[in-house]
Order: C-alpha cells, then sequence, then structure tokens
C-alpha cells in the first residue's frame, strides 16, 4: 500500500519532464522489486477493490457519441489468499469472464484497483506490467481456440520463454518444454505436432503446461472444462488440484457448473449483473446461502440423482437476466426475486455480512448482499 | 410421479392411427463417414423404441453416436461424406429409410420434429418469429397470413412467451436465449407431431433457465401425448424428465434402463465411471473419480468392446469379443424390465 | 451434429498409447502435421489440382523457356510466302503447325513466345497485389481506429474505380506498355480485394484465443502480428490470390485487346487476338488459336485456384 502512494505522488508531481522520467524508472524498479518478492505471511496475494468496468455505447459512425455503457462488471471487492482456490460463479453475462479478462489485465479498467503484492496493476505499465504477466496467468475455456493451429505445442509451451528470456536459458528450453508436458501428463515426444492432433482435453493440458511456463503464483481459470466432455472433465480438475499442490498456485476458478466449483474451491463468490451477490467459504455458500439469488440458483441445478432431487425444493425463477445496459435501480436482483420490496428498489444491498446474522456463530454469518437474507438450504434432501 | 403413469392414464388424442407398436423403431442401424484419415463408424448397430407419450434420453459423450442417429431418423444426415450401410428405422411400422424423399419430407416437421442446440443460428435472422412460426402453418395446412400470424401467437402463448401478442413480429435476435429456445420449441410444436427429436436443447441455456425450458418440454409433451427423444452429454438433466435411458458409447448403445434404476444401480462400468465423475453439489468430496484415456478415434475403434482400454474391470475376453445388449437380471435372476448392458462382467458390476 | 463427430475423427487421431502416458493416451499417427501439410495432402488428391497443376507447369515452362519449344521466331515475317496461311494441323510442333499471321509470322510461335507475357502480368500483379493487400489489411484490421477508418476508405475509394475502365485510363498515359507498366497499372488498382479479406481474416484473429493469450503472456505487437496474425490470415490471402490470378491475365489480355495493353515488341496474346480480329472470315485460326489460349490459361489458374481454396478453406476442417 505504501508503495502505492508513492507511485501515485510520482505520477501527480509534474515539475519537469526529465525529472518524472527518472522518478517513473525508480518506481518502476521499485514495484518490479516488490512484485517478485514472495508474498508476505498472511498477506493477500492479490486484492480487488471496487473494480469497475463499463463498456460505452456509442453511436454515429464519423462523430462516436457515448449513448450509454454496458456495466458488465460494476464494483466488486474480493481477496485472495496464496495457494487458495477462489470460484466465481454466475450466469453468462454476469461479468466474470470481464472480472478474467480486468485480472489479466487485458482491458482497461473503467475505476477501481487490483493489488497484487501491493502494486496497483491496473496502473502499471513496461517492465512492472510485464513482471506482473509473469505471475499471473491464465487458461482459457475453449480448448479448440486458445492454441495457435499453426504452431507447434513445444512452440506454443515454449513461448512463454521467448517473451521472457531471463526464465529459462536458450539451450534448456527444449528440456523444459518436454518436462511441462510431463508435468500435465502428455507423452513428451510430442513435441513437434499440432494443436490439431490432439483432442479438447489433451488440448486443455497443453494450455495449462503454457500458463505453467513461467512458474506464475496465480492461474486465472476462465470455464477451463466447460467445453470438455465429462469422463475428461474429471481428469483435467484433478490435474489442476494436483498442480496446485505442487506449485502452490493461487487459482482464480471462473465456471457456471455449481458442482466444479464446489469441489475445486475454498471460497465462492457469487455474482449478478456485474455485482457480487454474495461470498464465503464453500460451505457458507452450499450448505447455508443467505441471498436468494444463490439459492434459486443452487436449486436449479440438476442433481443426477433423482432420489436425492425429490426431497429439494425447487425454486424456478421466472424471467430473463436483465441488460447490463440499463440494470434495475436498487438490488439487481429484484426483478426477478420473489422477495423484493420497495426497499430493493431504493437501496443497493452493500456486500456485508447481514444485520440479522452479525456477532452470531452459524455459517450463514457471511457476506451477502441482500436486504432480507435469509438462510435457506437448497441442496440438501429435506 | 414418474411421467410413465401419467402418460398411460392418459388416452391418446390421435384414435386415428391403429398402429399397435411403438411409434419409432430404429433396428441394428449403422451409420459411417468418410474422412480423412479413414471411414469413421459412428453408428454401429443401434437399438431403440420410443413411444408416444414416452420419453427416451439418449447419453453419450461427442462422439458416442448420439446425434448422427437422430440426424438419420430425420434424415438430415449429410451424405456424402455419411452413409446408412446398414439398418432399418420404422416410423408407425413403415421403414423410413426405404420411403422416396418426398413420403420422408412430409413427415419430417409433421410427424417427427427436431429442437436444436443453437436456437439463434436455427432461426432466420432476416424474419419475423411470427412470420417463422406462420410459416408452417402456410405451408402445410395453407392458411392464409392473418389465420397463421393468429396462429402463431396461440403458439408463443403456448410455450409461455409473455406478451406474445406484441411480440410476434419481433425479430429473433430481440429475445433472450431462453425465449429463442422456446420459439424453437413452438416451432416444433405447430403441427403437433408425433414425435420430438431434442438434440441438447438447453445446454446453451443458463442453470435457472434450464430448469424452465425443461419444465415447459415436459408439460407439453405430456400435454399432447408426443414421444421425445431427448439427446444429451448431461446427466443431471436426464434425470428429470425421461422415463428410460440409453447410453451411448463409440456408436453402440452399452446400457438400458429405466431412469432411477440407472442412478441407483449402473450395469456398465461407463455408465459407473461418468456417475462417479462427478462432483456432488451437496458436499466437498476428495479426489475425483476420472475414467482414463480418451473416448476412441472412430477410424480405430478398439476391437472387442469399444471400452476395454478404459475400463477397469477390462479381461482378455473383452479385448476380442464384442459383447451383446443383453437383459440385466437381479442377483436371484429375478425380471428388471428395461435394463440392458452390454458389458461380460454386468452381473459383477451391478451386483459385485 | 455430424460436423462434431467428424471434426472428432480429424482431430483426435488416438490409437491406444502406451501405459507410460497414463492418464491421457496420445494421438496415435506417426508424425507432426501441420494444416500446411494437411492441406497439401487433400491437394494432391483432387483431380482438379492435378489436371491444372500439369497445365500451370507446362505454361511456365514454355514462358520460361519458349525456344524449348520452337525453333522460329515470333517476329519473322514472311509475307511472302506464308500471308495467312492455314494451320498444317498434322505437323506438331512445327513453326507451320497452327498457321500464320497475316504479316506472315508463325501463330505457334507467336502462342509460345506470348506465354510470358501472360504468365508475367497474372504471377507480377498477384505477387504485388498480395504484398500491398496484406500490408494494409493489416494494419488497418490490427490497430483499428482511425487508421482503419482511413485505410477502409482508401480501399472503398479504388473499388469504386471500375477495373478495366480505370486500366484504360492510367494505360492510356503510357506511350510504352511493357509487361512492367502493366503490372503496376493493374496492381495499383488491384489491391483492395486482399485488403478487405486481410483485414476482415485479421480482425477475427485479433480476437481469437491464442491471440488473447499471447497478449496475457506479455508479447510484442510484432510478434502477435507475424506469430500469430499473419500465419493464419494467410489461408484465405492465398485462396483469394490464386482465383484472382487467372483474372488478372484475362485482364492483361482484355487490355492487349482493346489496344491499351503490351504494345509490340511485346508478344501478347490479347493483341494477337486483336489483329487476327479483322481476318476472322479469311483466317479464323489467326483469332481462334490465341482466345483459346488465353482460356485454357485462366481457366487453369481458376481450377487451381478452387483446389486450393477447397484444401485450405477452414469451414472445411
Amino acid at each position: 500500500m505504501a508503495d502505492l502512494s508513492k507511485s501515485e505522488e510520482a505520477v501527480d508531481a509534474t515539475p519537469n519532464v526529465t525529472e518524472v522520467a527518472t522518478v517513473d524508472a525508480a518506481t518502476e524498479t521499485e514495484a518490479v522489486a516488490a512484485i517478485e518478492a514472495p508474498v508476505q505471511q498472511g498477506e493477500p496475494i492479490l486484492q480487488v477493490r471496487n473494480l469497475v468496468k463499463h463498456f460505452p455505447l456509442t453511436q454515429g459512425i464519423l462523430f462516436k457519441r457515448q449513448v450509454g455503457a454496458v456495466k458488465a462488471v460494476d464494483g466488486i471487492s474480493f481477496d485472495l489468499y496464496q495457494g487458495e482456490t477462489l470460484g466465481i460463479v454466475g450466469e453468462s453475462g454476469c461479468g466474470k469472464s470481464t472480472v478474467a479478462k480486468l485480472l489479466m489485465t487485458l482491458e482497461k479498467a473503467t475505476a477501481g484497483e487490483v493489488f497484487y503484492k501491493g502494486q496497483d496493476i491496473t496502473k502499471l505499465s513496461g517492465r512492472a506490467l510485464k513482471a506482473v504477466r509473469r505471475n499471473i496467468q491464465m487458461v482459457f475455456q475453449d480448448p479448440y481456440t486458445s492454441l495457435n493451429p499453426r504452431m507447434t505445442v513445444g512452440d506454443i509451451i515454449g513461448e512463454p520463454f521467448d517473451i521472457h528470456p531471463e526464465v529459462a536459458p536458450k539451450g534448456d528450453r527444449r528440456r523444459k518444454v518436454q518436462d511441462l508436458l510431463d508435468v500435465v501428463g502428455l507423452n513428451p515426444e510430442y513435441i513437434n505436432r499440432y494443436p490439431h492432433q490432439f483432442s479438447g482435453g489433451q488440448r486443455q493440458r497443453i494450455g495449462i503446461a503454457r500458463g505453467l511456463a513461467l512458474n506464475p503464483e496465480i492461474i486465472i481459470c476462465d470455464e477451463p472444462v466447460s467445453a470438455l466432455d465429462v469422463s475428461v472433465q474429471a481428469q483435467v480438475i484433478n490435474l489442476m488440484e494436483k498442480l496446485q499442490d505442487e506449485f502452490n498456485l493461487s487459482y482464480i476458478f471462473i465456471a457456471h457448473d455449481l458442482s466444479i466449483v464446489r469441489h475445486i474451491s475454498d471460497r465462492v463468490g457469487v455474482m449478478y449483473l456485474g455485482k457480487m451477490a454474495e461470498i464465503g467459504t464453500d460451505t457458507q455458500i452450499y450448505d447455508h446461502p443467505t441471498h436468494p439469488y444463490t439459492q434459486a440458483l443452487l436449486s436449479a441445478v440438476p442433481v443426477p440423482d433423482p432420489a436425492a432431487r425429490e426431497g429439494r425444493e425447487r425454486i424456478i425463477l421466472t424471467g430473463d437476466v436483465p441488460s447490463p445496459a440499463n440494470p434495475p435501480s436498487g438490488c439487481r436482483f429484484r426483478t426477478r426475486c420473489w422477495k423484493a420490496e420497495d426497499k430493493c428498489a431504493e437501496e443497493v444491498p452493500l456486500l456485508a455480512i447481514p444485520q440479522v446474522f452479525v456477532g452470531k456463530d452459524t455459517q450463514a454469518a457471511h457476506e451477502s448482499a441482500c436486504h432480507f437474507a435469509e438462510e435457506k438450504d437448497v441442496v440438501h434432501a429435506a | 410421479m414418474t411421467t410413465i403413469d401419467k402418460t398411460s392414464s392418459v388416452p391418446s388424442p390421435r384414435g386415428s392411427d391403429d398402429f399397435g407398436g411403438p411409434l419409432l423403431e430404429v433396428r441394428d442401424l449403422h451409420v459411417e463417414f468418410s474422412t480423412r484419415d479413414g471411414v469413421a463408424k459412428a453408428v454401429n448397430g443401434v437399438n431403440y423404441t420410443v413411444s408416444a407419450g414416452e420419453t427416451l434420453a439418449v447419453l453419450g459423450e461427442s462422439g458416442s453416436g448420439k446425434s448422427v442417429t437422430a440426424q438419420a431418423i430425420m434424415g438430415i444426415l449429410d451424405m456424402p461424406p455419411g452413409r446408412i450401410p446398414k439398418g432399418e428405422i420404422f416410423f408407425r411400422g413403415q421403414d423410413m429409410l426405404k420411403m422416396s424423399n418426398d413420403e420422408r419430407r412430409k413427415i419430417r416437421g409433421q410427424k417427427i420434429a427436431m429442437i436444436f442446440q443453437d436456437a439463434l443460428s436455427s432461426l432466420n435472422p432476416v424474419l419475423s418469429v411470427g412470420y417463422q412460426l406462420g410459416e408452417m402453418f402456410r405451408v402445410h395446412q395453407g392458411l392464409s397470413k392473418k389465420e397463421a400470424k393468429a396462429k402463431a401467437i396461440d403458439l408463443m402463448d403456448r410455450v409461455k412467451i409473455p406478451a406474445a401478442k406484441a411480440r410476434v413480429n419481433d425479430y429473433p435476435h430481440q429475445f433472450s436465449g431462453g425465449m429463442r429456445q422456446r420459439i424453437m420449441i413452438a416451432m416444433a410444436l405447430a403441427l403437433e407431431p408425433d414425435l420430438i427429436i431434442a438434440d441438447e436443447p438447453t445446454t446453451a441455456l443458463d442453470v435457472t433457465v434450464q430448469a424452465q425450458v425443461m419444465d415447459l418440454l415436459a408439460d407439453l409433451q405430456r400435454e399432447y401425448n408426443m414421444g421425445l427423444i431427448l439427446i444429451t452429454h448431461d446427466l443431471g438433466v436426464v434425470a428429470d424428465v425421461a422415463d428410460k435411458i440409453a447410453v451411448m458409447y463409440a456408436g453402440r448403445i452399452v446400457e438400458t434402463a429405466p431412469v432411477h434404476e440407472l442412478y441407483k444401480r449402473p450395469a456398465h462400468p461407463y455408465t459407473r465411471g461418468l456417475l462417479d465423475s462427478i462432483p456432488r453439489l451437496d458436499q466437498k468430496g476428495s479426489e475425483l473419480y476420472a475414467i482414463k484415456g480418451l473416448p476412441p478415434n472412430l477410424t480405430r475403434i478398439p476391437s472387442g468392446c469399444a471400452f476395454n482400454p478404459r475400463c477397469p474391470k477390462a479381461q482378455d475376453i473383452c479385448r476380442t469379443d464384442i459383447p451383446a445388449l443383453l437383459p440385466v437380471t437381479e442377483r436371484d435372476g429375478g425380471e428388471l424390465p428395461g435394463r440392458g448392458s452390454a458389458c461380460h462382467f454386468w452381473k459383477e458390476t451391478i451386483h459385485g | 451434429m455430424p460436423d462434431k463427430t467428424v471434426e472428432k475423427v480429424t482431430t483426435a487421431t488416438g490409437e491406444p498409447a502406451p501405459a507410460v502416458v497414463a492418464p491421457d493416451s496420445g494421438p496415435g499417427a506417426a508424425k507432426a502435421r501441420s494444416l500446411w501439410s494437411d492441406a497439401w495432402h487433400d491437394l494432391r488428391r483432387n483431380p482438379l489440382f492435378l489436371i491444372s497443376a500439369v497445365l500451370i507447369v507446362f505454361l511456365l515452362v514454355m514462358a520460361a523457356w519458349p525456344s524449348l519449344f520452337t525453333s522460329a521466331s515470333p517476329r519473322d515475317a514472311d509475307l511472302a510466302n506464308h500471308f495467312r496461311e492455314a494451320p498444317h494441323w498434322g505437323n506438331f510442333f512445327s513453326p507451320e503447325w497452327l498457321g500464320y499471321d497475316l504479316q506472315g509470322r508463325s501463330v505457334y510461335a507467336r502462342i509460345v513466345y506470348g506465354a510470358r507475357a501472360s504468365i508475367m502480368v497474372g504471377v507480377g500483379v498477384t505477387v504485388c497485389v498480395t504484398i500491398i493487400g496484406t500490408v494494409v489489411g493489416m494494419i488497418a484490421g490490427y490497430f483499428g481506429g482511425w487508421l482503419d477508418a482511413v485505410l477502409s476508405r482508401v480501399t472503398d475509394v479504388f473499388l469504386g474505380i471500375p477495373f478495366i475502365l480505370g486500366a484504360l485510363v492510367v494505360l492510356n498515359a503510357f506511350d510504352q506498355r511493357s509487361v512492367w507498366v502493366v503490372i503496376m497499372a493493374l496492381a495499383f488498382l488491384g489491391w483492395t480485394q486482399i485488403a478487405r479479406v486481410a483485414r476482415g481474416a485479421v480482425i477475427t484473429i485479433k480476437q481469437a484465443d491464442y491471440v488473447v493469450a499471447a497478449r496475457a503472456l506479455g508479447a510484442s505487437t510484432y510478434r502477435i502480428m507475424f506469430k500469430h496474425i499473419l500465419p493464419n490470415a494467410l489461408a484465405p490471402i492465398i485462396v483469394v490470390a490464386t482465383i484472382a490470378l487467372g483474372g488478372y491475365i484475362a485482364a492483361e489480355a482484355t487490355l492487349s485487346f482493346l489496344g491499351v495493353g503490351l504494345t509490340e515488341p511485346t508478344v501478347s496474346w490479347g493483341g494477337d487476338v486483336n489483329s487476327g480480329r479483322a481476318d476472322l472470315r479469311v483466317a479464323p485460326h489467326t483469332l481462334i488459336v490465341p482466345s483459346v489460349m488465353v482460356s485454357i490459361t485462366v481457366l487453369s489458374f481458376l481450377m487451381f485456384g478452387d483446389a486450393v481454396r477447397n484444401a485450405l478453406d477452414p469451414k472445411l476442417r
């Protein structure tokens, strides 16, 4: 945090150009040093604060003017600790993939901060940004489009070394790539093959190997198994868990499949229309949900066991998710919520431990953005 | 509580048909595709039947042949590269594969309709939804434009699209994914077919919307007493609506069972593996069970049982002899109606 | 979906792998197969490709070493002995084989020597438009914004000029029109098609996950452009370019026929068609033979382009 205020001062103070340049270089070196240092005990490795991303809607061909904005992400905050997995669930259009892009600095945040070891990565550039990119990697959803079809597997997994040559000396790279193939359970002899010679599950392993190449600390997984067959999903999930233990990785696991998220996550955040509805440990969210949206979502999950199914209450929501360009006032879920009252249209509920549960020793005492939070188990048969 | 009871108690509204057998019967169907790497055997001897008012779920991974079978039934296979070297598909006792193109076209849409996964690409983006729904009536029943539109609104009401009257002139892109899938269902229902084939109807939808659409489909099926073939890879979706399940692997049916039975006691190692590999929602497990290996290459399906390289129970016989789909019985020989398994060791799998 | 199944088949070439590689078994096929080698594999099996390739090789050899095919000179006029002499169909490859024109020049020799101009114009224009079009399209597609707006408008302006009419106007400015002048004129007007295709391809590829992945790794613009985007944009560009090649040969013949294409002493089939036009009734071979030659050449390149498209079209894989 201290580092951050310093760098902000440096940017703000502009007495003359040359001086600014030298100060910038100094803060950059400092930032790189902070990024490369190990994370402090007990401190979160990633802190997201009020992150906002609005995509402007424009009209006109020559003279574009803004007529509105798609509020893809509208003020979300969370922490990620070393070695843990934070699951983020939500329906399509809730902004979870935009969160991934923002954390990867692939999109520029409209507002808010993302602190990685105390450095706000939304404001970094140059050397410091490159150092961050080495430490935060991504695994993509679609193994068919995330690998360049004209490159060999060796070139794909070796590309991180080309971009960050300091990580592996040139002569060492082929062996490193083969090691990585071995780590993800592929035959190291396949180094000269092309992606289309592999099946979906194998391609996802290649994508994971590429993500591991630079020894990152955080891997952001955007629906990493949803494009895979059921029998292959389990293999990839197991691999990811094994790698997490082996390399002490932190995962942000974005998915719409609630069962898989529960399986892999230590903590889970539920997103709805660009906001975090509820966040807590997996037990808190799945066994003691307090936000009506979480409850509806959980109750809608088809469970592959008709016997367990019958005892469960099902909440079937009416209507569709409203457009993020024009979200409802107050609580965004109120248009589909069976508990909505006037207050919900007027006041935006804050993400905090609901008043009724404050100070109580119960799993329901976790952050939930609802005026009428109430515990309800929808997962277990009554 | 299962749909079987309900449908059997409802008298069929179609008294005119005196054919007594099942609505649809697929017998020993084979489908091949010629590809760059050789002949891909997509379907290798599939048998199943569907009766009026019954829901058959065909469960399988990509490449299992579940969709190809459906396309063969609909007569919408790309031929070439596709080919049907063997097999019969009886619809009300008549082999559709022996019919002329004209006869098949008459059945398609009027008697058998299909719902696809991707509603957006299945609807014409430049025509209004009402026009596309009405087209069915104009073409097949010769209704006037006005009458057809009225029918279209009626259909949209039936699939519970709010404000149908106001939205009938909207275009497909103006609807949400769930609403578009409803329109697809309306279109399939338009001519009140005897059989609907739904190919992954809810895969592209969010969970909260999935539940709505599946419920709608089940209600309508009951109301119209239609046969329904539900093709899916999702064990969860099937559990809700199906009466019986056929599990496919490498172009063959490896297990058939009434829906509850399958989940309780799978009789094929592949089904068991699939069920075990799904994480649970209601409790946190340790490591997931994973079926090892990959689905086979259809140009080189393993000899014997196609599942043998991935099977934990595989013995020598599995590598040489193709197991037939045989009836499964209780330990004491008691009958288990509707159950079958294509495994040499089904006894050990279900009872051991 | 059958596509899905077929795709599965072509992608996952998995014969049971040795137990060492568990849990995933590997693709069995013995060696690495790039998409280019797959396309080549398809091409070799396409009879359309084989026929057109043989014809094109034949034309290329003719263009490079015309003296291999005839000892006669295309410019030797022997009015006294051979004025409008009819073809001697039996005497293959002899100077009198295809008869003589109204200046007493061997039509066969002129066909052989005319190949060079046609091929050079076709290949030359194609190379130039491919380079110009790819550069413009890539810059417009990759950087977007005002740069794209400006380049796209410029492209539209050029696209608005009717090709042959524009070439007529440009070429009229030159008295002596060599092969190079014609190449420059056609390339000047013809690059827009490739530019549009390249721009479209780049815009699509720019959004592909593998490009996003490279950006996330911190790859430089240069690297993204030349390692990721260009190799993937090349297929549609090559398809358009090979099909257009035949069109440029036809355009050259048309312009030469209209008298604004190649000028003497360059031997051109289009020019010969023009001079044979007057003799249609007395010596039809002077018109027909070069016309047929233009058709065969254009057709060969169109067939070739079609075969290449079938092999490279991403929709088919």
